[in-house]
């Protein structure tokens, strides 16, 4: 379907933007707004507001119309390959399903002080407002913290039962990351059957998220990622209907 | 008197059964330490810098002398006893001695000139907060203050101290009263302070006495051009609290954040450690002069606003005893709460006017810290701009006395230049229109939002009750506040506690 902005009229095309341009205000700085308008396809652009923040700024809305045609079956989206779930529904999805409470362990492994990334995670202060797994009434949660070595970790899924042990790696020194993830993905090996392993859930900023086989684990986290992708990632791939 | 016909009796009772419960939490704190709470002694006796690894000489001396006797005597007698052994007069010259393993530590026989030593020396850093203090006085006096209750206070958080200097000066000039640096995330389970100014963190920036001390002096340049007093914030939360005080009382800082319990429900921090590190954090703040924001806003984000309204109360009324008890004046009482019953709600406007009244009415000469909605801010910009301007209004007409500015790309992106410049220019609207709306708004006796007032400090005196018929930490340790259950025995910083010997000594306490 060829679809394009609707103000008050089918086909109108009609959008409304506002910015900020580092110019003080005046004439000059109105003519600068509408021919960024002009520039991103509004034509003919409105300027309906300008405004002076300070000395070098001003704030502009626009109004106007784009030409751009949008064609709704070329359209590509990356799909996640698991839902997005809410902290109810993740709740909910392991009672069901698990009849107890689902054990998480996590760790920051090796030399890594860095217990940001595990604890945004994990704490239920959680990030950018979005509740840590220590929230999820149905979640049981070990935060073991920094500098906790493989075999501790190991130890520490053994004892908690872990149904999974997620890991963060914020230090790339000498692809630190990348040879403690191996290590922690062998430790588990070989510490026990494939059956009672618990899934192997790495984060950093500096992974790539491709790499999870490679490394033998099961899935690899980047930068920005939430709390709610974690464990919805952790109740598709534990619970899904389609694991045996 | 008041507005919603408070029963004075039951407000009585309300306070007597939260001095009931946090009692045994005060004799606790009395009677324990911690290297944070024994850092921040050496911090006021002079002892300053990093070693070449940034491990503060404060951590490296409290650690080892912590080897060598233990905590529970206090340092300052081991190590002033040192000193004088030693024939130093510098105390980190001791410290970086200490840590090369050239001096060893024990508890003399007869303590009297360490102990004697150890007080000239904290007194001079005590001297330090007092002159900083007199210093704020004088400007507030030379600049003059902020124009009008409630004061706007706005938050930078680059996570680099030289772009926050900029910004701050920035949201000075359009109209802040307060800036508030936000804390790079994590920090508050470091259990130490980094040293000097940073240029990196993660949404938000490091709490250094360098960056502490950046800031005011760019607040204090910006404060004489505009003519009026721009107050500073930052946090004393975490594994560092006593610490974080004495660093914010050297560089006058004028506002911290401290709450009683929230890094205990929301950093799974040791419930002992925290409360220890609290009461003594707050003597330094009453000290200071500086004025401290309670945390309830917390307790929202996580329960719902309407069922948990009463954990507020109990937590404020907590907060207030604690606060009362370390020698904080009612002036220094930023009792937080904040706007975050769900829009859906039917008469959700006024259920957060009978809340924001009770904490009023509650605590009449506490400045309290009105703090913006988040949960139900939802990327809808232009909703998120609604909903601000009636916390703001709900602000104005309940008399809160620090606004913490919300924003209406709150859980979008950090804030834009025009998303302050727009969040501004909705406060001042609404004080410019409505400022003095709070000489006419009178609740209808027996009606909607005075029922609802009464509701809330009725529950909250029946948890209250609960609460010191068993005691506080049992509380805590079975999920009363929040949704966590946080046991005493566990927890961050745990083994950073030790119990007082007989001997025991603090020169800054005694």
């Amino acid at each position: 379907m060829i679809v394009r902005p609707y103000g008050d009229t089918t086909g109108d095309g009609m959008v409304q933007v506002s910015f900020t341009l580092p110019l003080a205000h005046d004439k000059r700085a109105e003519g600068a707004a509408v021919q960024l308008a002009n520039k991103m396809g509004l034509d003919p652009a409105m300027l309906v507001h300008a405004k002076p923040m300070g000395e070098a700024f001003t704030f502009f809305v626009v109004y106007g119309r784009v030409n751009h045609l949008v064609d709704t079956a070329t359209v590509q989206v990356a799909e996640r390959d698991y839902p997005l779930l809410s902290a109810k529904e993740v709740n909910a999805a392991v009672k069901r399903r698990l009849r107890r409470r689902l054990s998480v362990v996590g760790a920051c492994i090796g030399t890594d002080a860095h217990t940001v990334g595990i604890d945004a995670i994990l704490n239920v202060k959680g990030v950018a407002g979005e509740k840590g797994l220590e929230y999820y009434r149905e979640l049981a949660v070990t935060n073991m913290g920094a500098q906790v070595s493989v075999p501790d970790l190991v130890q520490a899924a053994v004892e908690r039962r872990a149904d999974a042990v997620l890991v963060s790696q914020v230090v790339t020194q000498r692809d630190a990351h990348l040879h403690n993830t191996r290590a922690m993905a062998a430790a588990f090996r070989e510490a026990l059957p494939a059956h009672r392993r618990p899934l192997l859930v790495v984060g950093g900023p500096r992974f790539d998220e491709l790499m999870a086989a490679e490394l033998g684990v099961d899935r690899i986290f980047g930068r920005g990622t939430t709390p709610r992708e974690v464990a919805s990632y952790l109740v598709h791939a534990l619970l899904g209907e389609d694991r045996k | 008197m008041g507005k919603l016909g408070l029963d004075p009796a039951v407000v009585a009772r309300a306070r007597e059964l939260a001095a009931r419960a946090g009692q045994p939490v005060v004799e606790l704190a009395r009677s324990h330490t911690t290297v944070s709470v024994e850092r921040a002694v050496l911090r006021l006796a002079g002892v300053a810098g990093a070693d070449s690894d940034g491990i503060p000489w404060v951590n490296r001396l409290v650690d080892a002398v912590a080897a060598d006797v233990g905590l529970s005597h206090g340092v300052a007698v081991p190590v002033f006893d040192a000193l004088l052994r030693e024939g130093l007069d510098d105390v980190t010259v001791l410290a970086q001695k200490a840590a090369a393993g050239a001096v060893g530590f024990r508890m003399p026989v007869k303590p009297g000139a360490a102990r004697r030593a150890a007080g000239t020396a904290v007194r001079r850093g005590l001297r330090l907060v007092d002159r900083r203090r007199a210093e704020r006085d004088r400007l507030i006096r030379r600049y003059g203050d902020a124009p009008r209750r409630p004061w706007i206070y706005l938050i930078v958080a680059t996570g680099d101290i030289h772009e926050d200097i900029p910004q701050a000066q920035a949201a000075a000039r359009a109209g802040a009263d307060v800036i508030a640096v936000i804390r790079s995330t994590g920090q508050s389970l470091l259990d130490y302070v980094p040293e000097g100014a940073t240029r990196e963190g993660f949404a938000g920036t490091y709490a250094t006495q360098e960056n502490f001390r950046l800031m005011r002096a760019a607040l204090d340049e910006t404060s004489k051009q505009l003519g009026r007093y721009v107050r500073l914030t930052n946090y004393a939360s975490g594994l560092c609290m006593p610490e974080m005080a004495v660093l914010a009382g050297m560089e006058r800082l004028d506002m911290m954040l401290n709450d009683s319990m929230y890094g205990i429900l929301f950093r799974d921090i040791n419930p002992v450690r925290t409360f220890v590190d609290q009461r003594f954090s707050r003597q330094i703040h009453a000290r200071a002069g500086i004025i401290i924001n309670t945390g309830e806003d917390n307790y929202l984000t996580t329960a719902d606003a309407v069922e948990a309204a009463h954990t507020v109360t109990v937590s404020q009324l907590l907060n207030e005893y604690f606060a009362h008890e370390a020698g904080l004046q009612d002036w220094q009482l930023g009792i937080g709460h904040a706007f975050e019953i769900n829009p859906e709600l039917p008469e959700s406007f006024r259920l957060e006017l009978a809340h924001a009244l009770l904490a009023r009415e509650l605590f009449p000469d506490a400045p309290l810290k009105w703090m913006p909605p988040t949960k139900h801010m939802t990327g809808d910009v232009f909703r998120g701009n609604l909903l601000d301007g009636f916390f703001n209004l709900a602000g104005v007409m309940t008399g809160q006395g620090i606004l913490l500015v919300g924003m209406m790309t709150e859980a979008v992106v950090t804030p834009w230049l025009s998303d302050r410049d727009i969040a501004l220019q909705n406060v001042r609207y609404v004080l410019d229109g409505a400022g003095n709306l709070h000489e006419d708004f009178q609740p209808a006796p027996g009606g909607f939002i005075q029922t609802r007032a009464h509701q809330v400090l009725d529950e909250a005196v029946q948890l209250l009750a609960d609460i010191s018929d068993k005691s506080l930490l049992d509380a805590i340790a079975s999920g009363t506040f929040g949704i966590m259950k946080r046991p005493p025995d566990a927890g961050r910083g745990l083994d950073g506690v030790a119990a007082h010997a007989s001997d025991y000594f603090n020169p800054v306490t005694t």
